[in-house]
């Protein structure tokens, strides 16, 4: 694998429109529910150990081959919130515009004309990091880095908390998001065994509740 | 019931339920096993719909205890379960979690109505919970599941449960739940429960969402209405206490019809 492709895919400035996105912390930020550097860490907590562990296992097991349509099928089962389903369809579009200009391939392409709408953001990123001769581990550090990352950098934003702050809570979520990281790389061995099936599906609750709210709202900073 | 063996392992139980057309506008029940702590018994049927309460006969399940419920509703048969008092997730003096299957079919142009009472998970105790749905396309369900956690002030036990539906083999909803101590971090943070001790969840699927789809709403501050990809409605909703949380479920039932 090459290093440098890993963070160029991972980079901030990758052009995937992630950075229109809070994952979740506008709507909890209005709620009261993050109110600090506290708050958002569990916030962060919160979301790496189910948005975050379902994410990182679907790119994961499409970085391994598994097959992307049946894998965007177990993403929308595991997305009730149809505010959250169209996010990330956005963002699977977004990434994919930026995946093929950076790393030609055939299986993108596929993708690319069986979801023209967009597939799911972490299958597309699967895809592309096979694309980038990356490996599944890779794809599910993305996935699980993006899933606090996102909420950290908009909070930043929303809170005017200060950066370094925001940082020093991702440091400290950095070997919890490794542990993350190795269960959604052993699911995907294990789907590719036993079937999809084998996938995380943990939910956070107040993610879905939010995500509907949030997109109700008429005048809002982040996409989601 | 056709095993009940209370060893050190714990008590390993099973009920099962299958319901056909009796050939006169009803319901048949030809299966309807099971005792112990899981006994079904067949109460007054309501017109084409057959009516099943589940009655506990024990508490639990404890630790170590592991509980199967399976339903298998026939084409075009009508099916409604309830169950007469709150599951309730007790520690045990067995070693390791307890287990608490669900497995339920149902064939096209058939209706299951799932509503048992709240499942509470007891201080100390530790319970996985697997629903699994299997339904044709054509099938109706309605599904509704409660967790509440802890009794009154108390805290919560470990609970995990995970609620898996399929139309055809194809996954419509797949989602689970993990609270309580030792539950993986942020569980009851602001992505999670927030606090809240009690969470639910109503699934209705009908054939008829295919082509006209539900919009998705609001049921106050912690209970949206969410159109699934697929011919399911599913309502998430977090409340205080178990009272709250039925009456939100209620009044989504009433909205959906």
């Amino acid at each position: 694998m090459s290093r440098t492709a890993l963070l160029v895919l991972a980079d901030g400035r990758f052009p995937a429109g992630g950075h229109a996105h809070s994952g979740g912390a506008e709507a909890a930020v209005k709620a009261g529910r993050i109110t600090g550097a506290g708050s958002l860490e569990e916030f962060c907590r919160g979301r790496l150990h189910t948005a975050g562990l379902v994410a990182a296992s679907l790119a994961a097991a499409a970085a391994l081959g598994l097959d992307p349509v049946e894998l965007d099928r177990a993403a929308d089962a595991r997305t009730p919130s149809p505010a959250l389903r169209n996010a990330s369809r956005r963002l699977g579009r977004q990434l994919m515009r930026a995946a093929r200009a950076a790393w030609p391939s055939g299986e993108l392409d596929a993708l690319a004309g069986e979801f023209p709408k967009g597939a799911h953001q972490p299958v597309v990123l699967g895809l592309t990091a096979r694309a980038a001769g990356l490996g599944p581990e890779d794809a599910a550090h993305c996935c699980a880095y993006e899933s606090v990352s996102g909420p950290a950098g908009a909070t930043v934003r929303l809170l005017s908390l200060d950066p370094f702050d925001a940082t020093r809570v991702l440091a400290r979520l950095a070997p919890e998001a490794d542990l993350v990281v190795r269960q959604a790389v052993d699911a995907a061995h294990r789907a590719a065994e036993e079937g999809i099936d084998a996938l995380p599906a943990a939910s956070a609750p107040l993610l879905e509740i939010d995500a509907q709210a949030h997109a109700a709202w008429a005048v809002r900073l982040f996409a989601s | 019931m056709d095993r009940v063996t209370a060893a050190t392992a714990g008590v390993r139980a099973v009920a099962r339920i299958a319901a056909r057309p009796d050939g006169r506008g009803g319901t048949a029940l030809p299966t309807l096993e099971g005792d112990g702590p899981l006994a079904p018994r067949r109460t007054r049927a309501a017109g084409a719909e057959a009516r099943v309460m589940l009655v506990g006969a024990m508490s639990g399940p404890l630790g170590g205890d592991h509980f199967t419920v399976e339903a298998d509703v026939a084409r075009d048969a009508s099916l409604h379960v309830g169950s007469a008092a709150a599951t309730i997730a007790l520690p045990g003096q067995a070693k390791g979690g307890a287990r608490y299957d669900v497995r339920l079919t149902v064939a096209a142009g058939a209706e299951l109505r799932w509503l048992p009472e709240q499942l509470i998970a007891v201080r100390g105790s530790e319970l996985a919970v697997t629903t699994r749905a299997d339904l044709a396309t054509g099938a109706r369900l309605t599904l509704r599941e409660e967790q509440v956690l802890g009794r009154w002030g108390e805290e919560p036990g470990r609970l995990t449960s995970r609620l898996t539906v399929r139309i055809d083999g194809r996954p419509l909803l797949d989602q689970e739940v993990s609270c309580g101590p030792g539950a993986p971090g942020g569980w009851d943070g602001p992505a999670g429960l927030a606090g809240h001790r009690a969470l639910g969840q109503l699934l209705v699927v009908r054939p008829e969402f295919a082509e006209g789809p539900v919009e998705p709403r609001m049921l106050g501050e912690y209970a949206s209405l969410t159109p699934l990809a697929g011919p399911g409605v599913l309502v998430t909703a977090l409340a205080p206490d178990a009272l709250k949380l039925r009456r939100t479920l209620d009044e989504a039932a009433r909205v959906l019809g």
